[in-house]
């Protein structure tokens, strides 16, 4: 249930995703999602990819700052609603969420959620019959 | 052990009849053969018989940096160059470089002093040591080298640069002894660590490290990531160059070979001395030179002596930790600031590297301070919060040890340009001219 995401850290220069771009796709690694946070000076980037052990290897190995988060995908029906179903679990529960990001695909929508308690909110989305998906199914989106 | 123990542990009476003989002896050969200190003492009535003891040091004038471009190449060489072995130079990146002259006694008398540093730092004829320092005008590599031979010790030679051939001569050559600046010792430190060969596998167990200032926390820091003792090398190419002081083992101060260098403390406005122990600028009159005499030398350095006798039994006056040049010292906002402070305050803290980059500029007649920095990899978080807090944090830190606040900027790893030889820390793209 709990994916692995990679978070990079990138200057707020020209260029710089380009790059992180460029060396994924050159090492023949998919990305599945991806998000940025970003401030004046730099930026996040935190992405979902197809071999995530290689990803690091490949980005370390270019002397980038990478951190590995563990998240968890929930996968909801593309519909109105259907996303503050879920919400309203996880913040009943307790949980809170640092940050989240979606993509979807026709009839199905997957949201990427880091929570601060990932037990805890696993435990509640499965109690609650959501359908999370595993992380290596994630990985091949 | 003492390289010089009738020297180093002499009272401090003998010392300074020592000196007051030696700087009599100093005067009259600079009135006599230095048209330039001739001309200076004359001009405050000075004659060499006015010079009876130490103590009448403070009648004679300073000398200063400009006076050595002033006079360049050879204005300030107190002997026909036909008696001169060997010229080094400072980089000069203001203006002209400084340029130094040593006889043959000279030579000998700076490897003396190396020497003295050597032995106290622990090292022996046993010892191979590995010269980082640049080799060349400077006076780094040169200076530690004939100190080397001097005890017995074994030279490699390698200068600076080349960083992957350092480690791999260091690791198979089993090196006893690292000899370079600190900053490019952290730089190796990291590649070593950073290389395929443990550092088990590597024999360093002294650091000789000068050129450049640095603090207790980079100490303990080259201590942990070497497995070594890292100890300070004092020294200035004006007045020899490494080897004017250097530490001992119980590293507490440097000890200055004041028979050869006589330091004074001054306040650096009234340019009158202040008591021992507190701080100022420290002056130097070389006591012996023959080549080229400096009299009452400013160094810019800031610093205090100390004239307890140490633990390890030397006499000769410790210098504490230089608190910065005054050359270094920027002037930020109307408040003083030297680099080596942000550099204290990243080695206090554990989330960031030790390398730093510091850029000072004037936008709408208001300076801005920014100091580039690295956080350790580990500390790369996918939290924009935690990052946010851990700038803030250090900035923080930065206010209260230097006063004003300066803004953190939070660079890539390995993005700030590791040095070989003195770092360069400070852009200052102020145009006040």
């Amino acid at each position: 249930m709990i994916a692995k995401q990679l978070s990079i850290f990138l200057e707020n220069k020209k260029g710089r995703f380009t790059e992180v771009a460029k060396i994924l796709g050159e090492s023949g690694i998919n990305m599945t999602a991806f998000t940025v946070a970003e401030n004046s000076d730099f930026g996040i980037l935190r992405l979902i990819v197809s071999d995530t052990e290689k990803a690091i290897a490949v980005l370390r190995e270019r002397l980038y700052g990478v951190s590995v988060t563990d998240v968890v995908c929930l996968r909801c029906p593309n519909i109105p609603g259907s996303l503050g179903k879920a919400m309203d679990i996880i913040t009943n529960a307790g949980v809170f969420v640092e940050y989240m990001y979606a993509f979807s695909e026709g009839d199905t929508a997957n949201v990427i959620i880091r929570p601060d308690n990932l037990e805890k909110c696993v435990e509640v989305l499965q109690a609650n019959k959501l359908e999370l998906l595993a992380a290596s199914d994630l990985y091949k989106l | 052990m003492m390289w010089n123990e009738m020297i180093e542990s002499m009272s401090r009476e003998e010392m300074r009849k020592l000196q007051s003989y030696r700087l009599k002896n100093l005067v009259e050969h600079a009135y006599h053969n230095s048209p330039f200190y001739r001309k200076k003492m004359q001009e405050m009535d000075i004659t060499p018989g006015d010079i009876q003891s130490i103590d009448d040091i403070v009648k004679l004038p300073f000398t200063v940096k400009q006076d050595l471009r002033d006079n360049y190449p050879f204005g300030l060489m107190a002997v026909p160059m036909s008696e001169i072995v060997r010229l080094h130079a400072s980089s000069g990146t203001t203006g002209k470089p400084i340029v130094v002259g040593y006889t043959r006694k000279d030579l000998s008398m700076w490897s003396e002093v190396v020497s003295r540093c050597l032995i106290a730092y622990g090292a022996t004829k046993n010892d191979i040591a590995q010269v980082s320092y640049g080799y060349g005008l400077f006076t780094g590599g040169l200076g530690a080298h004939s100190g080397i031979e001097s005890i017995g010790g074994t030279v490699i030679p390698m200068s600076s640069g080349n960083t992957e051939k350092q480690i791999s001569l260091m690791h198979d050559f089993g090196a006893n002894i690292l000899c370079c600046t600190p900053s490019y010792a952290l730089y190796l430190a990291e590649t070593i660590h950073a290389s395929d060969i443990p550092l088990e596998e590597f024999k360093l167990r002294i650091g000789v490290f000068g050129a450049e200032p640095w603090t207790e926390n980079m100490r303990k820091e080259l201590e942990d990531k070497l497995h070594i003792k890292a100890y300070d090398i004092y020294g200035l190419t004006e007045i020899c160059g490494p080897g004017v002081g250097g530490e001992c083992q119980c590293q507490n101060g440097t000890h200055i070979w004041e028979d050869h260098f006589f330091p004074e403390i001054v306040d650096p406005v009234t340019m009158q001395p202040v008591a021992p122990g507190e701080q100022g600028e420290l002056v130097f009159t070389t006591l012996t030179k023959e080549g080229m005499p400096m009299i009452r030398y400013r160094t810019r350095d800031l610093t205090s002596l100390h004239y307890e006798t140490c633990d390890c039994g030397r006499t000769a006056v410790r210098m504490g930790r230089i608190l910065g040049r005054s050359d270094d010292m920027l002037i930020i906002r109307g408040v003083n600031v030297f680099p080596s402070q942000v550099e204290s305050v990243l080695l206090e803290m554990p989330e960031f590297e030790p390398h730093y980059f510091i850029v000072v500029d004037r936008v709408n007649n208001t300076d801005t301070f920014q100091v580039q920095v690295e956080l350790r990899p580990e500390f790369y978080s996918d939290e924009m919060n935690k990052m946010l807090t851990l700038r803030k944090k250090i900035a923080a830190r930065m206010q209260s040890v230097i006063g004003i606040q300066p803004e953190i900027k939070i660079m890539e790893p390995r993005s700030i340009e590791r040095s070989m030889g003195k770092a360069k820390h400070v852009e200052d793209r102020r145009k006040l001219y």
